[in-house]
Parts: C-alpha cells; structure tokens; sequence
C-alpha cells in the first residue's frame, strides 16, 4: 500500500503538464472552464491535437495505437486535463465502439474503421435506444432483414447523442424474433449518409440540441457492416457498456467542479460572511468532499484489482452509480450556491463571442443548466437502477 | 501509487483471519465477553505470542509495524471476530502516548505491553467532554515531591483490569486549551484512584475513575508538562483508524450474513432476495462499503502526513465509516426482519459493535464539524 506517487508517475504528470501548457489552446480551456458550449470544431480540434501526441486512445491495445497507459496513469491524465481545461474525448468512436471492434470486428473492419477513428475521418454515434426500449434495451424493435448482401433496416433509434455531427452509427437492430430477445440481436455498422436515414433533435429541458432521434426507412446496409456474427449482437452490447471504465466515475471532472463551487462558496455572501462559513452549507461542502476523496482511491483501487477484469460489469456499476450520485450533488450544491441568481437564463449567453455583461456573477450563466442537463448522468449508460441490478446479479448472485 | 499489501502485512493479514476463524467462535466470544475481566487473559497471551500486540508498535518500541497499514490490516480482521481483547486500549491508546512521550525508563513498559503481561489504558475522556480531545478539567497541581491529580474520567476502554494507567491532566490553560494538558504514567492501583468498571452494550468493558487527591512522583509525568496534546491528538488519530478499519471486517461480516440469509430465506414461495426492492439496498450496501474502505486506506495512508492532512483523513474516513456503518447495520437488521431481533442470532452482535463505534472518539457529527474547521484552518 502506498498512497504516494512514484518517481516514475511524477515524472509523467509532468510530462502530461507540460504537454497540455504547449498544446491545449487558451481559447478552448477558457470555454470549457467558464461553462460555454462547445463546437464540433471545438470538439474536433483537440481530439486532433491529442492523436498527434499520441495520446488519444488510452484504452486501446499499443498495437492499434493505444498508449499503453496503467489505470494510475490514465488517472493522472484524466486529473490533469480537467484541471487545464481540456474538453471531454468524444467517447463514441473512441471508447465505445473501438473496444468492440478489436475484440469481435474482422481483421478487414479493424484496419479499416481504427485509423479513421484515431484520424478523425469518422465520428460515429450510437444506435443503441428506442423509444420503446429504455432500461430494457433487449426489447429493441428496430428491424434488419436480410436481402442479398444487404440488411435492409427499418425502424428508429433516440437519444442520439451528438448524432447531428455524425458521419457514422453503431447499431443494434433485431435480426431475429425467435428465443429470447437477447438472442435476435445484432450490431450494424451504418454510414449516416445512407438514403433513408433522418436525423432530427430533441431539444433537452434546458434548451440545449444535444441529443437527436434517428430515423431509417428502408436503409440499405452491407453486410460485411455487421460486427461478428449475426444474432450475437447483445454480447457485443454488453462489452461496449463494461469495457471503457477508466473515466466512468468522472473522478477528475469532479475535482474541477468541486474546486469551482468552493471559489463560487468564497464568493458568495451572507451579511457580508462568505456562504464557505455557514455552517449549513459547510457541512454539505464537507459531505462532498468526503465523499469525493474516498470515490477518487475507489476508483484507483477497483481498476487496477487483479479481479477487476473477471468484475468489469458489477465496478463499473458500482463506479457508474457512485460517480454521478456525487456529480448531481455538485451540481445542485452549485446551483443552491447561487441563490436567486440560479435563476436568470440568457442561452446565448453560454456561446463564445457573447459580450454583453453578464447578468449577476459572472460565474452564474452555466450553472442551473449543468444542473438540470446532468440529470441525464443517473438516467443513461443503463440508468443507476439498472447498475443496482447488475451488481445484485453479477456480484451477489441474488 | 499501489494499492496491494506488503508481503509482510498479507502474512499478518492471513495469520490474523485463520486465527480469529479457529480459535473465535461467536459463542467463545460470548463467554469471553461475559467474564469478569471481559476479555481472556490466556486468548491475550497467544494473540501477543503471535506478534500481533507488537505489530501496533514501531521496531524503535520493540515491535515490528506501527505505521497506518499495519493498524488498519489487523483492525479488519479483529472486526470479523468480533475480538474483545484490550488492543485499542492497551497497545494503541496508552502505547502510542508512552512511545512519544515516555523517557527510557517509562518506556521500558513497552515491552510488557508488547509481551502482553502488562495492561495500560489512557484515562483521557471526561464526563462532560463528549468527543473533544483537547477538554481536561482533571487538573494537577505542582507540590514539592510531585504532583497531585484531582477529577473524574469517562467511559475509559479496558481500565478496570489495566496495571498501568495514563492519565491526563491541566496544569495550566483555559478548559478547552491544547497547551496546558499533561500526561502521568501511574500505576493503576495508586492511592486515590477509584475505578468502577461496568460492561457496554456492544461486549466491551470501560469504567469510570475518580482520581482524589492521587499523588504521583515527577518522574511519572510523560514528556514536557503541559505538552502533552499533540501525543494524545495522535494517539486518538491512531485509534480511530484503528476503530475505522475493525468496522470495514464488521460492515463485511453484516453484508455476507445479510446476503446469505436473502438467498436461503423464503417468503412468497421465492428467496427473499429475488425482491428487487432488497436487492437495490443491497447493491447500495455493497458499493457504500467500497468508499468507507477507501477512507480508511486513505486515512492509514496520511496518518504520517503533516498534522492537518492527516486529521482531515482521519475525520473523513470516521465519518464515512460511521455514516455506512450505520447504513450497514440498519440494513442488515431490517432485511432480516424479526430473526435479527434476536440475541441467539449472530448478526446482531456485529451490528451492535458497528453501530457503538461511531460512539468512541468522535461520531459523524463530530468528525463534519471537526473537518470543517480543519479545512478553513488550512485555507487561511
């Protein structure tokens, strides 16, 4: 046991540090530090800059590209590019679909799809919900059928993440409606610009085009677009939702928010004392922090176990649910912190360029949004509910 | 950063778990909590002929450990059997003072502590200090050949059969002050000291002592007079990690019995497990669980950092620990319905334990507001 870094970590995070005080642009970690959206060009840029480093796939084998990164490691430089400001990795492409195709993809598909990923000639989506099927994600009822070499795929996916970026989707469609209904699934890889496909967004509670539902209607797919074999999709599913764990408890985020709220704490007042010394809101401050420091060596510890990889589905959960129960309650003691100034909501105001004064504190814009648009953490990625069952299942056998 | 045990402390770790499993049935413990010493003197031979009594003390003391871990992987495994015998009073408590304070003489106690045929217990708490460490009423008065102690001390763990007491004391300084408290090595027995023992509800023992007029020698005195906080603020640090790390073995005990009571007993013609209104509490169980043992690393981890970082650690992990205790214990309870009422039933007596814990050096309301001022000490 060893709390500390060794020589060699320290050696690396300031290698990280170094790294992203030459390369991350002032303009990108100002947007992201003061809570304004982001563009694709954003988004693009500095998955760029990471591959050119290559440092982008940190959870990929060193064969395909990966770093070669250990899970202290991949904290260190999760920790660090919160703290500097560096936007999010868009996770699609990188951490969700990747791991799937080197473990089930062809030999044809990995050469293919790998590079493009890494080089940002493809940003890939996911097709994974459907209006009907939330929670209970098997219950899937977007169809493919088989005609020829194609798969002609009808039927509509939602929560689309990003989708009107996308050049590319990750699919499950039904294959089969025989057996269980894990059992007639299978994973389509579909260009976006396929004839047939429509992309239209839903606009979330605070406002904000995020997430989009997909349409397909009569959508011609090759079938050397289908990942491993056909009906055996489900497996593929549930190895994408375990695998990338590294950044599922958003240790590092987490820090960087919680490090804001504390200066938001200092600034606000009550009869002239900073809102840091009410007792009240101390001991919320408190609890997170607790809380927090704990969830930061959890995270260490369960991924670098020897029994985390015959574990992966039930810590994941155990991160998943942690993770974001601690985030929402950032979010809400931020979004409390403010006072009546939670409440004022001018959008543009979270848009680069925008040069009106702001209303209230300067800090204030982001605030109630972040709160309410992270309501979604609890809900997606299989909603905390669902990890709660997985871990009942998966590690206590209930 | 590394998060496996050394060679050494997975030994210990082993030794410590196969021992308790074959020498500590709930119903021995039972027995051995109910004598009149409330612990087994011959149980307290062997756990110090296998070097567990000296893996609490550093080789400079004559042991073979001292440091946060080694604390920490012994507590776990005391915790799952329920182990009654004085090691928080005795070695950690009293010891720790001794070893920081003592000069070579009252430090060559130590080896009896370690050999375990001495016994010593820190009378520090007093009846209207609650949690708070630096709160001395006792008071001691300078005479010619030495000191004269006056006051009361509470709910003192293990007093009643220690040989040796450590007992502190104001010289100088308002009631709450840190400068001002000092620390006396006496022996139990001295003229004046009263010491009415009484059984916990968890199996424990601890008494009251009245000190009237106790007349001790200056070579009694431990360290510089007036100077002793800082001693016994970490040895009150080494004890809660101490306490943290038996709860982590009690939380896990709670959670297997638990879970294996959901998969045998049957209502509705199903194992009550398969309710999914039981099985979210128990996954919430299991992953509460997982943050309280990353406090208490983190806290053995700190416990040598600089002082604030170190309490701090402390704070969180007993506050985390008592917060998830409590969940532990009440859920175990609730999901086992009637059958955890019960004395006859195992799982009681650890939740009981679990629950008293957060009752011994600072309870989780304690530790929020002591955290707190640590924190804004630190800022400032």
């Amino acid at each position: 046991m060893d709390l500390n870094y060794s020589d060699e970590e320290l050696a690396f995070r300031d290698e990280v540090r170094e790294f992203l005080d030459k390369e991350l642009p002032k303009s990108l970690s100002d947007k992201v530090l003061t809570g304004k959206r982001l563009t694709r060009d954003d988004m693009q840029g500095w998955h760029d800059i990471l591959n050119s480093r290559g440092w982008l796939a940190d959870g990929w084998p060193v064969e395909y590209g990966g770093t070669g990164w250990n899970a202290v490691q991949k904290q260190i430089f999760e920790d660090e590019s919160c703290a500097a400001g560096a936007p999010r990795i868009i996770p699609f492409g990188l951490k969700m679909l990747a791991p799937v195709l080197i473990k089930y993809g062809s030999d044809e598909q990995k050469d293919y799809y790998l590079p493009r990923i890494l080089d940002g000639s493809d940003w890939w989506c996911q097709g994974y919900s459907e209006p009907g099927a939330g929670s209970d994600l098997a219950s899937l009822k977007t169809r493919a059928v088989r005609d020829g070499d194609h798969y002609v795929v009808n039927g509509q996916k939602t929560w689309t993440t990003l989708g009107q970026y996308a050049n590319k989707i990750f699919c499950l469609v039904r294959t089969s409606t025989e057996g269980k209904p894990q059992e007639g699934i299978s994973f389509l890889l579909i260009d976006m610009d396929t004839p047939g496909i429509t992309v239209r967004p839903i606009i979330l509670l605070e406002g904000t085009h995020e997430v989009n539902e997909v349409f397909f209607d009569d959508v011609r797919v090759p079938v050397e677009n289908r990942i491993g074999e056909e009906n055996k999709g489900w497996t593929y599913a549930k190895y994408l939702l375990t695998h990338e764990r590294t950044n599922i408890a958003n240790v590092g985020a987490n820090k960087v928010a919680l490090a804001h709220l504390r200066h938001i704490a200092k600034l606000q007042t009550i009869r002239d004392k900073p809102l840091i010394e009410d007792p009240y809101f101390a001991q919320r401050l408190a609890q997170i922090e607790m809380d927090l420091d704990a969830m930061s060596t959890t995270n260490l510890r369960l991924l670098s176990s020897p029994d985390s990889v015959a574990n992966a589905g039930p810590m994941s959960s155990m991160l998943k649910i942690k993770g974001t129960e601690i985030r929402q309650a950032i979010n809400d003691l931020t979004r409390r912190a403010l006072g009546p100034y939670a409440m004022p909501f001018v959008s543009e105001a979270l848009d680069a360029g925008y040069n009106q004064e702001p209303i209230g504190p300067d800090y204030a814009a982001p605030v109630a949004a972040e709160y309410f648009n992270n309501r979604k953490i609890t809900i997606y990625g299989g909603s905390n509910e669902i990890q709660r069952g997985i871990i009942s299942k998966m590690m206590m056998g209930l | 950063m590394d998060f496996t045990l050394t060679e050494d402390r997975a030994m210990l770790k082993d030794m410590v778990a196969r021992f308790v499993a074959d020498n500590y049935p709930l119903e021995k413990r039972h027995e051995i909590a109910d004598s009149a010493d409330g612990f087994s003197r011959e149980m307290w031979s062997q756990f110090a002929e296998l070097g567990l009594i000296g893996a609490l003390f550093s080789e400079e003391d004559g042991g073979f450990g001292g440091a946060g871990f080694d604390i920490s992987v012994l507590f776990e495994e005391l915790g799952r059997g329920l182990v009654v015998e004085p090691f928080v009073a005795s070695a950690v408590l009293a010891g720790s003072v001794i070893s920081r304070l003592g000069d070579d003489e009252q430090k060559s106690t130590l080896a009896d502590i370690i050999a375990g045929g001495r016994l010593a217990a820190l009378a520090h708490g007093e009846p209207d200090s609650r949690y708070d460490v630096c709160a001395v009423k006792t008071t001691c008065s300078r005479s010619a050949d030495g000191w004269t102690l006056n006051g009361n001390k509470a709910v003192v763990l293990n007093a009643d059969t220690a040989d040796l007491l450590v007992v502190t004391a104001r010289s100088s300084g308002g009631e709450w002050d840190e400068d001002g408290v000092c620390a006396f090595l006496l022996p139990a027995d001295a003229d004046g000291v009263e010491i009415r023992g009484y059984p916990t509800i968890d199996g424990l023992r601890a008494s009251e002592i009245s000190l009237n007029d106790v007349k001790v020698p200056d070579s009694a005195v431990l360290g510089a007079e007036g100077k002793a906080y800082p001693a016994i603020e970490m040895a009150v640090a080494r004890a809660n990690v101490a306490l943290c790390a038996e709860s982590i073995g009690l939380m896990e005990i709670c959670r297997d019995i638990t879970l294996d009571y959901l998969k045998t007993r049957k209502q509705f013609g199903v194992p009550i497990g398969k309710f999914q209104a039981l099985q979210h509490r128990m996954a919430t169980v299991l992953t509460e669980i997982e943050q309280a043992r990353s406090a208490v690393i983190n806290a053995a981890g700190r416990l040598e950092l600089d002082r604030i970082e170190r309490e701090k650690a402390v704070s969180t992990a007993k506050t985390l620990c008592g917060q998830v205790g409590r969940l532990v214990a009440e859920e175990a309870i609730q999901m086992h319905g009637g059958i955890a009422m019960t004395w006859e039933y195992s799982l009681p007596h650890f939740a009981k334990r679990l629950i008293m814990i957060d009752h011994q050096f600072g309870d989780v309301d304690y530790h929020m507001a002591r955290y707190i001022e640590l924190s804004t000490a630190q800022a400032a």
